[in-house]
């Protein structure tokens, strides 16, 4: 099939940055959009047109660094699914595509579709592990864990970190992504030691980063990859209470 | 040269206590005048950043991602390994030392090997504190599964992500230190060469893939954590950013490769489908616990898997090795698959393909436990290839993935540069010619957590801190030529883009140093590939400047370094005159087509010296002593 594209294009951090319009050629329904994005660039380098850049490693859906915007959504309007794994087989011959990078005041262009997500590895340098050196672990069977619990976490713990959730709010909130970690985190004896301590750092670096507030649009949930529940986010709040009364 | 490899005396399993009785330490206040490097920061790298700088060391660490979480530890699926014996079911850190040592068809060295499955027990325990969500029992006990090469259940898993999850753990200990102060971390960050001072390694030069800057980085080590290079291949399972880079530019500064032709082909993959691929889906081997492989028993059978009635299906793989099944090795069932589909069995449009079906393991266990087993691997195969895999049977293809191969290593993990440590994929040390399944997570962390923190305090130990300062001429020296060939990669402007010179080399490394090869194909490969590399310097087109986001630039580099590396690997390749593990030299095998070792004459691990682009390496060999273990023929029968 044959499609148009429109793609914003940005040199640099300081520059203003436009749309700019690409045709693309012969894709197959089983490409994924990044596939589809490659061909579009070995034409233009021919042509000797800078490639488009964006952010991209595992193409399996689990390192996280894909992202991009798709006709207003972030990763595409398919559900659970991320942009490296969106298949073609999605859209029309004759299609038009429009693609933006994740928008966010904490997320700054880098060049084109790349944007600068270490605010969110700042919030995990806040307080997101537990504070165990290597050496000394007690026996892993030592302390039972409930199943639903490991279970439960592990379907937090399960984020990969792209920042879809943020791109997706109105706000630009990292509340699914912050409440993700707390939600796995707290869900395990492990991490329940430095529980009061941990949401209330990560929240206050939150806020530092320049993300918004939450105000229930559940747009998070929608586009998120990986399912991450808004639960988390009420466990979240229901944790940061405890903290506060407890102080 | 003389390879030492400096494995302690004594019985096999008091190596290890002896050693760290006799290493040096470094006094506790001092630790904080010592700083190391470390490239990479997948599960090897940031659990060494992480405990070095537990420790009290400085560390700087640097990945080429825009964060360290997205290192391609990430991707791994199924498990990782110990010799816990929670199962009951006769496992020990004996018989995971001889697994691994059998699994790598007797060609990695017994002292490594059985320290791994020493320590393999303690990174469970480390990670279940870090608050690793393992599966677990109903009584709150961990889980386990089974994976090829063995007969107990010894893998530790988190659904199909345990991956990501032990590199997340990894990642939150490394944030901790970053935090602290104790780590600098620089990501989107690339090593483009190593820096040398008076023999020891004691820097690196990199270049900022944001700004282009190339700025020098000194420390009192250097520890490369930097993964695999099965990205020769160009389609692989490995993440598209993977490359041979940072091993490559210290072979050239004199650090040994040892054993590049080991790479291993996993052997349940989503199959190619079309020019544009860019790379190739692993489907975890842990399917192959409840999934059936099979093919027709007639060949250019066209009818839909589920109008094959059975009699009329070759379960292949539990027809030849009745014991072990479907569980068979990865270089065993991978060759397997090739066998089937070269006889024109094999299944899907190419004809390039083999049903892993699950329909038997359903109607006995249920589509729930099915689904709580495999889901998210069954969803993104759907996504994928369009097919529901609860419906009609998976289809698989071996593909590239892990590579046994690496810079050569010492006891220490230290190569043959002083002060240059090599840890996980990026070392050869551990799996010999072939890597079992669910233990490359556990060789990363046990490098990362409780091997290197020990040796690296003993080279500081004996050598001393010695603040080198980055302005020395020797970092000055290696920033210009780091310079100089960005400048050329850009001034070229020919006609070929990157990839399609990155394409053309993975077609050639498939055909002719893949899965089977043999002589004759070996010199073809000899002949074409540096004919594609003169080609490369004559015609590459790399647009943009040298000083801003470029990421054609960053990629020219690196297939400019796997351009010259896929010429060692095969050299390595004809010069192994048999047929071991991963390794199928078509000339070595039996009537049945089983694997014929030549343990007289290569029961050595090749290592080979650097002598110039296009010369020959030399050949230095370290050869294996087997105390404990008899060699034998594998049998998985």
């Amino acid at each position: 099939m044959n499609l148009t594209l429109r793609v914003w294009r940005q040199k640099n951090a300081q520059d203003k940055g436009r749309m700019e319009k690409y045709e693309a050629h012969d894709i197959s329904p089983d490409m994924s959009f990044l596939e589809m994005l490659d061909v579009v660039n070995e034409d233009l380098i021919k042509k000797g047109i800078d490639p488009i850049h964006f952010d991209h490693d595992c193409r399996e859906g689990i390192c996280g660094a894909c992202s991009l915007v798709i006709d207003g959504i972030p990763h595409g309007k398919e559900h659970a699914t991320t942009t490296c794994e969106l298949r073609m087989r999605h859209f029309k011959d004759g299609d038009t595509i429009t693609v933006e990078p994740f928008r966010a005041k904490a997320f700054p262009v880098i060049k084109d579709l790349m944007v600068d997500r270490s605010a969110l590895d700042r919030i995990i340098q806040a307080g997101g592990f537990v504070s165990v050196n290597t050496g000394g672990a007690p026996d892993a069977n030592a302390i039972p864990i409930f199943k639903d619990d490991a279970e439960t976490a592990m379907d937090a713990a399960a984020c990969i970190g792209c920042g879809a959730c943020v791109a997706a709010c109105k706000n630009a909130s990292a509340m699914l992504f912050v409440s993700a970690k707390v939600g796995h985190l707290v869900n395990l004896p492990q991490g329940k030691v430095e529980a009061r301590e941990r949401v209330g750092k990560m929240v206050a670096q939150m806020d530092a980063e320049g993300f918004g507030n939450c105000s229930n649009y559940l747009e998070c949930e929608a586009v998120c990859p990986k399912e991450i529940s808004v639960k988390f986010i009420s466990k979240m709040n229901r944790e940061r209470m405890k903290a506060a009364v407890k102080m | 040269m003389k390879l030492d490899s400096k494995i302690p005396s004594g019985p096999l399993a008091e190596k290890w206590d002896k050693h760290r009785f006799e290493m040096k330490l470094v006094n506790p206040a001092n630790k904080r005048k010592y700083s190391a490097i470390v490239v990479g920061s997948g599960l090897a790298g940031a659990s060494a950043a992480a405990s070095m700088a537990e420790l009290g060391y400085n560390v700087s660490c640097f990945c080429f991602q825009d964060s360290p979480r997205r290192a391609h530890s990430i991707g791994a699926q199924g498990g990782i390994n110990a010799a816990k014996n929670y199962q009951n079911d006769g496992d020990s850190v004996y018989r995971l030392f001889f697994d691994t040592i059998k699994g790598g068809d007797f060609r990695s060295r017994e002292a490594n090997t059985y320290r791994l499955a020493q320590v393999s027990v303690d990174i469970i325990d480390q990670c279940a504190a870090q608050g690793v969500p393992f599966a677990r029992e109903y009584g709150g006990t961990l889980a386990n599964r089974s994976f090829g090469g063995a007969l107990v259940s010894r893998t530790f898993y988190a659904r199909g992500q345990t991956g990501q999850q032990l590199l997340l753990g990894a990642y939150s200990a490394l944030s901790r230190q970053i935090a602290a102060g104790k780590v600098k971390m620089f990501p989107r960050t690339e090593m483009l060469d190593l820096v040398l001072i008076d023999g020891h390694a004691k820097g690196i030069v990199v270049r900022d893939l944001v700004t282009g800057k190339i700025s020098s980085h000194a420390a009192d080590a250097v520890v490369l954590a930097t993964g695999g290079y099965g990205r020769v291949f160009d389609l692989s399972t490995m993440g598209l950013g993977c490359n041979v880079t940072a091993v490559y530019k210290a072979y050239k500064k004199g650090a040994l490769f040892a054993n590049p032709c080991y790479t291993q082909i996993h052997p349940t993959c989503i199959p190619h489908t079309g020019e544009y691929q860019s790379k190739l889906t692993l489907m975890s081997e842990s399917l192959r616990n409840d999934g059936r492989i099979w093919v027709p028993k007639n060949k250019d059978d066209k009818r839909p898997p589920n109008e094959i009635p059975e009699e009329e299906r070759d379960y292949y793989l539990e027809r030849k090795y009745p014991s072990y099944g479907n569980l068979a090795p990865r270089d065993i069932s991978s060759r397997s698959a090739k066998e089937v589909c070269d006889e024109g069995r094999g299944v899907g449009k190419s004809g390039y393909s083999v049903y892993l079906d699950f329909a038997d393991a359903i109607n006995r266990l249920g589509k729930e436990v099915i689904e709580q087993r495999y889901g998210n691997l069954f969803d993104m195969y759907h996504l994928i290839t369009d097919e529901d895999p609860y419906q009609v049977p998976m289809r698989i293809y071996p593909a590239t993935h892990y590579t046994m191969g690496g810079l050569w290593v010492d006891y220490n993990l230290e190569s043959n540069i002083p002060g240059l440590f090599v840890i996980g994929e990026a070392n050869f040390s551990d799996h010999g010619a072939n890597r079992l399944g669910a233990s490359a997570l556990m060789q990363g962390l046990a490098d990362g957590y409780f091997i290197l923190p020990y040796t690296i305090g003993d080279y500081f130990g004996r050598v001393g801190a010695q603040n080198v300062s980055s302005d020395r001429e020797e970092f000055h020296q290696v920033e210009e030529a780091v310079t100089a060939q960005t400048k050329k990669l850009l001034s070229i402007n020919g006609k070929r883009t990157v990839d399609s010179f990155h394409k053309a080399l993975g077609e050639i490394m498939w055909e002719y140093v893949g899965m089977a090869r043999n002589e004759t194909g070996l010199k073809k490969a000899l002949e074409m590939i540096p004919a594609l590399r003169e080609e490369f310097w004559r015609d590459v087109r790399v647009l943009g400047e040298s000083n801003e986001m470029n990421n054609p630039l960053e990629k020219a580099g690196r297939v400019a370094d796997f351009l010259e590396f896929a010429e060692l690997f095969a050299v390595d390749a004809l010069h192994r005159e048999e047929s071991c593990g991963a390794h199928f030299r078509e000339e070595y095998q039996t009537k049945e087509g089983e694997a014929v070792r030549n343990d007289k004459k290569f029961a050595y691990v090749a290592a080979w010296e650097y002598k110039g682009i296009g010369n020959k390496p030399e050949l230095h060999k370290e050869e294996l002593e087997f105390e404990s273990v008899e060699l034998a023929t594998r049998s998985y029968k």
